[in-house]
């Protein structure tokens, strides 16, 4: 009951927007170079339908990339982390600068350096980078959340360190990891279009792009299309990634248990 | 004969509390020996000590033959929470790297031998905290100790449910030939279970009175029990008077 009014009332809201933005248009003739209507949109949307949905599936395709990328090397970071204190203090402040700069200053860097002959490669390194810290430091925190009592008790029992890593500080830090992959998730998509941004031109075929591109031409009905895409992209995303930790944790975990 | 031996044993923290100071006591094979004494006094710390958990600044934790097998209960039941009943009594043997299979049916006998036949597949949270706690006291058991360390196990429990705990732990304790070492601050509890209290001072913790008590206390309100506990209660109150 309450799950379906989490949905209905969202809609309904949308329903009433888009309604009210559709009557506003045509009562004061907005011009649709400025602002579209909504109906205009979803006549740009279906006009533009192949040629939109291949470039949705590029950025998709780098945030994907960069997500898988980001939390493999997250979580191996943050585990190295736990097995070497010195490891942590030698490259903790370099995840943090990685972090606080903004990557629209580096991603130009970035693409000079891979080259725009790999471009690809470029764009899921710049949306790796923007998403690598939630993970860090999620896995982390986790990692180091383990039970001291359990611990010591592995200790008892002669656990080699990999034994504890497996058998309880990675469960343990499930769920500050699926916490930080939630947060990733969103990252990697942004960061996605950001890299096309800075790619510009006639290289990336991504949303991004075709945002610029309709910009450029006017074309503001295509241009609000690509961006409910990328807007529909992220909520797909987290609600993936919502659904994921819920299938992992709701036996379990306090965050995923409903009574 | 003598299972496990602590000789002058000290121990200060890095932040400088000392918690023990020249702790010296014997335990014999198949003893169920209490280690009473007031809140702070270094009885966790003498427990973990023992179990080679931490090491001593001063004195020996000697074993004459070679160091036994150890279980070891905290007060909190210390379970993981994803994993059920079956699996948190495996850990032991699965650190061990013992088969699957001969881990499963090792653990379920020991589950059933503390009541909880039937639990298995439940998750921590479905179980009590009476339950929680013999999930951990099976836990302890599975790899068939021969020293059974137990930190106050029965503090956070109520007082029927510490009752039958402290029954079973009598029970299995006959049953196994186990050797126990039992904190606890309650003098009823080591009056009715332990062949021995040992009394330690406030901190730093020493040993202060060393009780034998009567074999036959066949109930927790016997007289031979009552007098046990005011025998344990004045050398205690001597203890945290000095
Ligand atoms: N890791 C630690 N670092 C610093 N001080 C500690 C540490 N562990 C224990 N202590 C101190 O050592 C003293 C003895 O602690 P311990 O836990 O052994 O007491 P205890 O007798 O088990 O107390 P209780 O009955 O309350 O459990 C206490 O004063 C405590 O503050
Ligand atoms: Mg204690």
């Amino acid at each position: 009951m309450t799950r379906a009014l989490d949905i209905a009332f969202p809609l309904a809201l949308a329903a009433l927007v888009l309604g009210a933005w559709e009557w506003a248009i045509h009562h004061w003739q907005v011009p649709h170079y400025v602002l579209p209507a909504p109906s205009a949109i979803a006549q740009a949307l279906c006009a533009n339908f192949a040629s939109l949905m291949a470039s949705l599936g590029s950025t998709l395709w780098v945030t994907l990339q960069a997500f898988a990328a980001a939390t493999l090397l997250g979580v191996a970071t943050a585990i190295g982390f736990t097995q070497s204190r010195l490891l942590e203090r030698t490259l903790y402040p370099y995840a943090v600068i990685l972090q606080v700069t903004p990557v629209v200053a580096i991603a130009p860097l970035i693409l000079i350096w891979v080259g725009f002959d790999h471009i690809n490669l470029a764009l899921v390194i710049v949306a790796t980078i923007v998403a690598f810290f939630p993970i860090l430091a999620g896995a982390t925190l986790g990692l180091k959340s383990a039970d001291f009592n359990l611990l010591d008790l592995a200790r008892l029992h002669g656990a080699s360190r990999l034994q504890v890593l497996w058998r309880i500080r990675l469960p343990t830090a499930l769920p500050y990891l699926l916490s930080g992959m939630k947060t990733a998730g969103g990252l990697a998509l942004i960061g996605a279009v950001v890299a096309e941004f800075v790619a510009g031109s006639g290289t990336a075929t991504g949303l991004a792009w075709r945002i610029v591109e309709s910009g450029n031409r006017l074309e503001i009905a295509t241009l609000f299309a690509a961006l409910a895409l990328l807007a529909l992209a992220g909520v797909v995303i987290f609600a993936a990634l919502s659904l994921l930790e819920w299938a992992l944790l709701r036996r379990w975990h306090e965050s995923a248990i409903s009574e | 004969m003598t299972l496990l031996s602590l000789f002058g044993v000290g121990k200060q923290f890095s932040n400088g509390t000392q918690a023990l100071r020249d702790l010296s006591f014997c335990v014999n094979q198949g003893a169920f020996v209490s280690l009473l004494g007031p809140s702070g006094c270094g009885k966790s710390t003498a427990l973990r000590l023992t179990a080679g958990l931490l090491a001593p600044d001063t004195g020996t934790v000697d074993f004459p033959s070679s160091r036994p097998e150890t279980g070891f209960v905290f007060q909190e039941p210390t379970l993981m929470p994803w994993a059920d009943a079956l699996t948190n009594v495996r850990l032991p043997l699965d650190l061990k790297s013992v088969r699957r299979d001969e881990a499963n049916a090792r653990a379920a006998v020991v589950l059933a031998r503390v009541g909880l036949g039937g639990f298995e597949r439940a998750l921590p949270r479905e179980l009590s905290g009476g339950m929680k706690m013999r999930v951990s006291l099976a836990r302890a058991l599975v790899a068939q100790p021969q020293l059974l360390l137990l930190d106050e196990p029965f503090a956070a429990l109520d007082e029927i449910t510490r009752a039958q705990l402290g029954d079973d732990l009598l029970r299995l304790w006959q049953e196994d030939g186990l050797t126990i070492l039992f904190v606890t601050h309650s003098v009823s509890e080591s009056a009715y279970l332990s062949q021995r209290v040992l009394v330690l001072s406030q901190r730093p913790g020493t040993i202060t009175a060393d009780i034998a008590l009567p074999g036959a206390r066949d109930a927790r309100l016997s007289p031979a029990t009552i007098e046990a506990q005011r025998t344990i209660s004045t050398a205690l109150n001597g203890a945290i008077a000095a």
